[in-house]
């Protein structure tokens, strides 16, 4: 039997005064997408940082494909938070997809040019082929998500860990890295993303890790979507919890097919 | 032009290496909002200055290069420490550490007696260019001639080994400190180690300014650190070209500045020298407003892009 | 030791007396006004501004001396010394709304060139046929020790408006510094108010500049405010807290440099202050550093007990 791309086992990570997330065990599916959903501050980006061990942990391990994080650094790809960097910085689209051949080409030298034309192949996966000599300043913000998805597709890695990948896009992104991820998943590859729209849960994703400070409940999604634990997820908090949500928006759904 | 080899070429050559390596250097500070921190480590290096001073005894290079390093280094890790722990904005950390170190400087400057020598405050803060001469220059095949080289002075050939261990460094990592100025998180993920990178850039600031130190002065050295990168940043939007300018202006305001402090007077016919270390500021802030008005010429990004760049600060006073 | 404590009881001699008052109202003023520039966001702009009266004071020199006025004349060096440096602070605000530099950048070049700036007119003010130049970098520098009675008041009456002005303007700062965009929405002046903010700070660094010396300037700016924010979380608490622990390293420091005479006053208050945060680091009942890790573990006990 093959391990799982990701395994996480009680992992538990304090800031300051407060557990932000307690004892969060999860193992994501085998292959397909799965979203990572809770209310603001349930630990999302924390939980994936927790695993890659971007933040100190208090207790817990994450495993990958049954080893830890430092045997099988190549097969697994980070998409941080657009937010998270200064889009100021002097670099174009081509040279931010490009730090995703980083690995292969190695420490101390620069980067050889077949290693940029896989980068450049990755931007044009994402539509932003001509743009890829565009300051990233001058980018939109769905073109800037778009570049960070392109340097996550450079990593060529076999599990994604995804921070917000749809935050702040217009609807030709969303469509646009929609078509991505499920390109991955036919690949057979492992997708797993911190997702903030319930409304499209259902529609992009098969499996569900519903977060609030703890895993309230982990599954696909036809069985653990369900408004008992969006609720319990979500405490009183969830304004929009009738079955609308639970279902996929059908504008969406025609523009998209599966 | 023997008079020249043999009074300002050891000097030129200093004031120019020393703002080349500061300038290049400058710009990853630039680019992770860290400018302030050659300010810190220019005050900071002072009770390294000492220390390496009074445990031997003598105004020799090494041991107080030595001490002002691990002062420099012990500094910046404090800075970054306290604002961890205490979770203090960048700008009162550094104020509180490096007020501190230097604060410390002047006591253990008392306290040892090394006030009574000629290490005081005036040569930490102004530098000693015009001390740098090359009396063994003959002629100007005293260029090629290695027996004439090793005597250039100390400083000078210090400096030229630095700036060839940072253009090095630049050049071996040139990739992976991109990556880590733009992203440490994702550098993290893929394994290439962030904190380990900027502390590779924090070693060389502190080499690099405790060897420009002993030609510039300790505020010149945050001019050198800070002024090339500004002017860069100013006029392009390419990481190449950031460095490529920048390394431009360091050169020209490190030339410029010392021929601007001999030549001027000579040309006005005054009857005394300029601070060749102020002048080098002068010549900065000189290339600092061209730049600003080329800028704003150069660029023609669309007034939205350029709104949304402004930091959240300036947007709320308006 | 008696000396010290003589000392601290101002019972050391009448000139002693005086530079441990003159400090300890600098760092009550210092204290209370950097609580607010700090949480402005802007720690070191007392720092900027120090630096960037030296081309200030040399301008005033030189154009005194060439127009046959007295170059040693006070008021004309401080308006001197204010004038740049307060252009130094403008253009370092200039410089961020210009939108491609950060507030960092742009308050290490007004550091670096207007103090480069500065010492390339001293060489023109040192070649000048003039007495008096002797004096003009140790403005900078400072000589607490030689603090005069004139030089006390002058702080002390300074320190007294400042800390009027902090009392009578505290709620609209206290909003400006915690959220500009409502005090903006609300109709609170916000960039007049950050002006006088900016002059409270000039004020009191130029005048403190000549007395004190740089360093001190700066340290007492920064550190008690530093100190006081890892202690409380609450601005009314802060702030006088601030201003005392600014106004107690001054005095201590004062009355240890006057008890060992080896120790220079500013440097000694500098590092009194700094201890003061060394400890508040270590012990400080949230934010400090012992704090922390008890808590760390104490965290890490539950969850290890919760699993079995």
């Amino acid at each position: 039997m093959t391990p799982p791309a990701l395994e996480l086992r009680g992992l538990s990570v304090a800031y300051r005064e407060a557990v932000v997330l307690r004892r969060a065990s999860w193992t994501a599916p085998v292959h397909g997408l799965a979203a990572i959903v809770g209310p603001n501050g349930a630990g999302k980006s924390t939980m994936l940082k927790a695993a890659l061990g971007l933040v100190p942990l208090l207790a817990g391990e994450a495993r990958f494909f049954g080893q830890p994080l430092a045997a099988v650094r190549r097969r697994v790809g980070y998409l941080p938070q657009r937010a998270s960097v200064d889009w100021d910085f002097p670099a174009t689209a081509l040279q931010v997809a490009a730090m995703g051949r980083y690995p292969r080409a190695g420490w101390f030298r620069p980067l050889p040019r077949a290693e940029r034309e896989h980068a450049r192949a990755a931007l044009a996966e994402v539509g932003l082929a001509d743009l890829a000599d565009r300051q990233i300043g001058q980018l939109s913000g769905g073109q800037q998500q778009r570049v960070f998805l392109a340097r996550a597709l450079a990593l060529e890695a076999e599990l994604y860990l995804m921070d917000e990948p749809f935050a702040g896009v217009d609807a030709a992104t969303e469509r646009a890295i929609v078509e991505v991820l499920r390109r991955l998943a036919r690949q057979g590859r492992t997708v797993v993303a911190v997702h903030h729209d319930l409304a499209t849960v259902a529609e992009y994703f098969n499996h569900v890790c519903l977060l609030n400070g703890e895993v309230v409940a982990a599954g696909p999604v036809a069985t653990t979507f369900t408004p008992e634990h969006l609720a319990r997820a979500y405490g009183g908090r969830l304004p929009l919890l009738d079955r609308q949500v639970l279902q996929p928006r059908p504008v969406l759904q025609a523009a998209v097919p599966a | 032009m023997t008079l020249f080899l043999q009074l300002d070429l050891a000097a030129l050559l200093a004031a120019v290496m020393a703002c080349l390596a500061c300038g290049l250097l400058g710009n990853l500070l630039l680019l992770t909002r860290q400018s302030l921190l050659g300010d810190a480590v220019s005050h900071a290096v002072l009770p390294g200055l000492v220390l390496g001073f009074a445990v031997t005894g003598t105004r020799a290079t090494l041991p107080m290069v030595l001490g002002a390093m691990l002062a420099a280094v012990a500094a910046a890790l404090l800075i970054s420490l306290v604002r961890r722990l205490a979770r203090l904005e960048p700008g009162a950390a550094m104020g509180v550490v490096f007020s501190g170190f230097f604060a410390l400087g002047l006591v253990l400057m008392e306290l040892t007696g090394a006030r009574a020598v000629d290490l005081d405050v005036d040569c930490v803060l102004y530098g000693q260019l015009e001390a740098l001469i090359w009396p063994a220059a003959t002629g100007p095949s005293s260029l090629l001639d290695p027996a004439a080289l090793a005597q250039l002075p100390a400083e000078t050939r210090i400096l030229a080994a630095v700036l060839a261990l940072v253009l090095a460094g630049l050049a071996l990592l040139w990739k992976e400190l991109r990556l880590a100025a733009f992203d440490p998180d994702f550098a993290a993920s893929i394994g290439f180690a962030p904190r380990g990178l900027s502390l590779v850039v924090l070693v060389l600031v502190s080499v690099a300014c405790v060897a420009a130190f002993w030609a510039v002065g300790s505020i010149l050295v945050i001019a050198a650190l800070v002024a090339p990168p500004a002017i860069a940043r100013l006029l392009t939007d390419d990481y190449r070209h950031q460095f490529l300018f920048s390394a431009v202006a360091a050169v020209v305001m490190g030339g410029g500045g010392y021929g601007a402090a001999v030549g001027v007077p000579a040309l006005l016919g005054l009857g005394f020298g300029l601070n060749a270390a102020g002048m080098m500021a002068v010549v900065a802030t000189l290339l600092l407003a061209l730049a600003w008005v080329a800028g704003r010429r150069l660029r023609r990004a669309p007034p939205a892009v350029a709104a949304l760049s402004a930091p959240r600060i300036v947007a709320a006073a308006r | 030791m008696e000396t010290l404590l003589q000392a601290l009881a101002f019972a050391g001699g009448h000139n002693t007396r005086m530079v441990a008052l003159g400090c300890a109202a600098f760092g009550l003023a210092a204290g209370a006004l950097g609580c607010f520039v700090l949480l402005r966001g802007r720690a070191l702009i007392a720092d900027a501004a120090a630096h960037a009266t030296l081309p200030g004071l040399c301008i005033a020199f030189i154009l005194a001396a060439w127009l046959g006025g007295n170059p040693r004349s006070l008021p004309l060096l401080l308006a001197g010394a204010a004038t740049t440096a307060a252009i130094g602070v403008l253009a370092a605000g200039a410089m961020v709304r210009g939108g491609r530099l950060r507030d960092d950048a742009a308050m290490a070049l007004v550091v670096s060139l207007g103090f480069g700036i500065g010492v390339a007119l001293l060489s023109v003010v040192q070649s000048l046929p003039v007495g008096g130049q002797a004096g003009l970098s140790s403005f900078i520098l400072g000589q607490a020790a030689g603090m005069g009675q004139a030089d006390a008041l002058l702080i002390g009456g300074l320190a007294l408006l400042a800390l009027l002005a902090v009392a009578v303007l505290f709620r609209p700062l206290a909003v400006l510094c915690f959220d500009p965009e409502f005090a903006a929405v609300s109709g609170l002046p916000v960039r007049r108010l950050d002006l006088v903010l900016m002059a409270l700070m000039l004020a009191v660094t130029v005048a403190g500049l000549r007395a004190i010396g740089l360093i001190l300037v700066v340290a007492l700016m920064v550190v008690p405010a530093a100190t006081a924010r890892l202690l409380t979380d609450r601005l009314p608490v802060m702030v006088p807290l601030a201003a005392l622990l600014g106004a107690f390293a001054a005095w201590f420091g004062a009355g240890l440099s006057a008890a060992i005479p080896a120790l220079p006053t500013g440097a000694t208050i500098a590092l009194v202050a700094c201890g003061g945060f060394a400890l508040a680091l270590l012990f400080a009942p949230a934010r400090g550093v012992i704090a922390f890790t008890l808590r760390q573990r104490r965290l890490r006990r539950e969850l290890l007990a919760e699993l079995r």
